[in-house]
């Protein structure tokens, strides 16, 4: 066992570290997604839809005039200059394992190395509709390639528990905007579509990888309302929302007894509040309420875990001088609508 | 291309380190019994894992960070057990008489008074450090890791080029190029008896504790960075993963009361050792360069109070100077009252008169070099010079000598080389590293650099240069 505790930076980068991989991986989940939805009359709805996700539309409308689908697969793949690109996050995540080069496996560098040299080798061909596929799924295996080389190679020591944190943490944001891009097509609501749409979210749950595993506790039909539930509360699904608080709650415990470290409680009692709150709603009373309000509140409470994560154990002081995070209020969940 | 590595290779008239020494004869035969062909491919796998694993220097422009390697070449470069044993001497013996002359010119300066070198080279180098007077340094060991530039000219003879006293790099890429070998080429290595390089690291952390503040029972060790923009950062992290230190960064250090703490995710933690790969001048903006951003703050304030050692010490840059290397043969007489085991390249010191006028009227047969510098930047070859190159030379010289030096140029023995038309004869030199705590130990062979274009004498890795793997041989041939 290390001897010293681990420098502040070092946390910080294994966190992001991991959130970048992460955020690449579910990127790429994401854009496969909309392919399968984009096939119909709306495409270009369906792609602006994809940026509207990431709030990037300032971003994105400064250099293109109109969403395509080949603008917006080139916006979010391959654009070094969008920080929100697959390729920033490879890049990002690969900057993060530089600096982390004493910690991390040389397998661990390895991959990711190749990993970023092969997302410079992308060009226009590899995003047209027939290759589109392979790619984002080579992406995605890459990914993956990475987290199964960390979970068997990665020194179990204080790192491995940020590692696991930024893991859950940024798993959890993701799952909330897989969900979200069925949000226009949700509040679009007539019964026409009802076909389509039901079709559409067999994608959804496909791209998280939860089809099957949907299968398992949903034998019969399958519904928005069980979907969203599903990603949002099951307590056994790697993907969804309140697993991942779980884990994160999980890692940080165990951070916290193991290195007895006396700062982040705060941080526990926050991931423990979301945690009951993922356990008393019912997903009737929150489509009631909107969805995407919901995803909303979901999204700014995981933000403010990382602004406590960052003051308690990166030595960052709160950015412009405002209020200490771990005074802050935590984000209110929207107030539960009893269903129509 | 056809036939087989050494077919055809002409050293064209050079010393060369494989055909003049008995002890590659087994090596020799592997060679010739190799194809050129099956040579080249294995080295091309060999060049891209270099590259997957990062082993590289990184250039960084404006707009990108751009990965290379230092080029690898195959073919080794190899030391008989006598000719190391020499060497091996001969560093000890410099390095010994190096941190004599240090700690003497940090404290009473007698080598100075006795007249054996001139006070002003030495009070009036820039890399002098007056904080440094007076303060006792652990074992009075000032260089800890020093590197030792070695060439060897027509006649045979080793000759030390230079001393590198201050923060020497390129120990990583002799072990990982020794790593590389025993992965690519198996068959070349297996059963040769090759001097093992593994241990400079456990050799490393071992000076680090002996140089420990007293106080420290089980020291705090670590490896102080510029960080991820550093062209050497690689080998920054393959010490610090040799060692088991935390690599750190200066604003990873903060010092309160006198000692060095650095940040972590339970707070302060004390540390007691540095090694640390930033120069003198920006280790504190307190102390030295204000605009340093790379340092801590107050660190010499902890340094001067003994609460932390610093390896190297400051001040060592006096020792490496370009113009105290002359001096150094008269150096180990006076403090070891013996002869230098490894002889000096003729030098003329251009602040004297003398040898500011010889290396004037002989300026196209000479190498004239800048007094402070490393890297083999401002370097001018006389013989491969530009007239005008010269003039511009001849020109500096006469508006600051002081900052001058020149040698003959020295026939640098070869090696053969992979190159692209085939095996061929390219120039080679020597760092060995040596590493210092209560006594001195060298790390058995050290870092071969190859200068890859054809005739440049030039073996820098910012110069083009590339390395081989360097076998020193356990056993002497009967």
């Amino acid at each position: 066992m290390s001897s010293s505790p681990l420098l502040a930076r070092y946390a910080e980068c294994i966190f992001w570290l991991a959130r970048f991989i992460e955020r690449a991986e579910n990127l790429a989940r994401i854009l496969d997604v909309n392919e399968t939805f984009s096939r119909g009359r709306s495409a270009a709805q369906s792609w602006l839809s994809i940026v509207q996700l990431n709030a990037d539309e300032e971003r994105f409308y400064k250099k293109h005039r109109t969403p395509s689908a080949e603008r917006v697969l080139a916006f979010y793949l391959t654009d070094a200059d969008n920080p929100t690109s697959i390729l920033s996050a490879v890049t990002n995540a690969r900057e993060n394992a530089r600096t982390l080069r004493p910690l991390v496996s040389t397998e661990m560098w390895v991959q990711l190395n190749t990993f970023y040299h092969r997302m410079g080798a992308i060009g226009p061909g590899d995003m047209l509709p027939g290759s589109l596929s392979r790619l984002l799924t080579s992406i995605k295996e890459a990914c993956q390639t990475f987290t199964g080389i960390t979970e068997g190679t990665f020194y179990r020591d204080q790192a491995s528990y940020f590692y696991r944190l930024g893991q859950y943490i940024e798993r959890a944001d993701q799952t909330t905007r897989l969900l979200d891009t069925k949000y226009p097509l949700l509040s679009g609501g007539s019964d026409t579509a009802a076909a389509v749409e039901v079709g559409q979210w067999h994608a959804l749950l496909r791209s998280a990888s939860g089809y099957h595993a949907f299968r398992r506790v949903h034998s019969s039909e399958l519904t928005p309302a069980r979907v969203a539930g599903f990603l949002l509360f099951n307590p056994a699904f790697p993907r969804s929302v309140y697993l991942c608080v779980r884990e994160a709650a999980d890692a940080l415990a165990a951070l916290k007894h193991h290195y007895r470290l006396r700062a982040g409680n705060d941080i526990s009692e926050g991931l423990d509040g979301l945690r009951a709150i993922l356990e008393e709603r019912s997903i009737e009373e929150i489509l009631a309420g909107g969805l995407h309000e919901f995803l909303d509140f979901l999204q700014d409470y995981l933000i403010a875990i990382t602004d406590r994560v960052s003051a308690a154990f990166f030595a960052r002081r709160p950015v412009s001088g405002g209020p200490n995070p771990a005074a802050a209020a935590w984000p209110l969940a929207p107030v539960p609508q009893i269903p129509s | 291309m056809t036939g087989f590595v050494l077919d055809g290779y002409d050293p064209q008239g050079f010393y060369c380190e494989m055909l003049r020494c008995a002890a590659t004869a087994a090596l020799r035969q592997r060679l010739d019994h190799l194809p050129l062909a099956d040579f080249q491919r294995r080295t091309a796998a060999a060049a891209q894992a270099l590259y997957d694993y990062g082993i590289t220097f990184t250039l960084y422009s404006e707009s990108s960070a751009i990965d290379r390697i230092l080029p690898f070449d195959p073919i080794p470069r190899v030391l008989a057990a006598d000719e190391w044993r020499q060497i091996e001497r001969g560093i000890i013996q410099r390095v010994t008489a190096l941190n004599l002359l240090l700690d003497d010119v940090y404290h009473g300066q007698k080598i100075l008074k006795d007249g054996v070198i001139p006070p002003d080279l030495i009070l009036g180098n820039p890399n002098y450090r007056p904080s440094m007077h007076g303060a006792a340094v652990a074992h009075k060991a000032y260089v800890n890791i020093c590197g030792t530039d070695i060439i060897r000219g027509g006649d045979g003879a080793f000759r030390v080029l230079e001393d590198n006293a201050r923060t020497p790099s390129g120990v990583s890429y002799v072990i990982e190029n020794r790593h590389m070998m025993l992965r690519a080429f198996p068959d070349l290595v297996d059963g040769v008896g090759l001097r093992p390089v593994e241990d400079y690291g456990s050799r490393l952390v071992a000076a680090m504790r002996e140089i420990a503040p007293a106080s420290s029972s089980e020291p705090q060790i670590v490896l102080l960075s510029p960080g991820i923009y550093n062209s050497a950062y690689f080998e920054h992290v393959f010490l610090a993963r040799e060692m088991g230190v935390p690599l750190v960064q200066g604003s990873d250090l903060v010092i309160e009361q006198d000692r060095v703490y650095m940040r972590t995710i339970a707070g302060l933690h004390a540390v007691d050792v540095i090694y640390r790969r930033i120069n003198d001048d920006f280790l504190d903006p307190e102390a030295f360069r204000p605009d340093s951003l790379l340092g801590v703050p107050g660190l010499m304030r902890a340094y001067n109070a003994g609460n932390v050692a610093l390896a190297n010490a400051v001040g060592t840059g006096v020792a490496d100077d370009k113009a105290v290397y002359a001096y150094v043969p008269k150096i180990i007489r006076y403090y070891l009252g013996e002869d230098a085991i490894l002889q000096n390249v003729e030098t003329h010191i251009c602040r004297e008169p003398n040898s500011l006028r010889y290396t004037l009227d002989h300026l196209a047969e000479l190498v004239v070099k800048p007094v402070g510098e490393a890297g083999g930047y401002g370097i001018t070859i006389g013989p491969k010079a530009s007239r005008a190159e010269l003039e511009e030379c001849r020109a500096k010289l006469v508006a600051d000598p002081a900052n001058y030096i020149s040698q003959p140029c020295i026939d640098l023995s070869v090696a053969p080389t992979l190159c692209d038309g085939g095996v061929m004869p390219r120039h080679v030199d020597l760092r060995p590293f040596a590493i210092t705590g209560k006594s001195t130990w060298v790390l058995p062979g050290g870092l071969t650099r190859v200068a890859l274009r054809p005739g440049s004498l030039m073996v820098n890795s910012s110069q083009g240069g590339g390395s081989k793997d360097t076998w020193v041989l356990e056993q002497g041939l009967e």
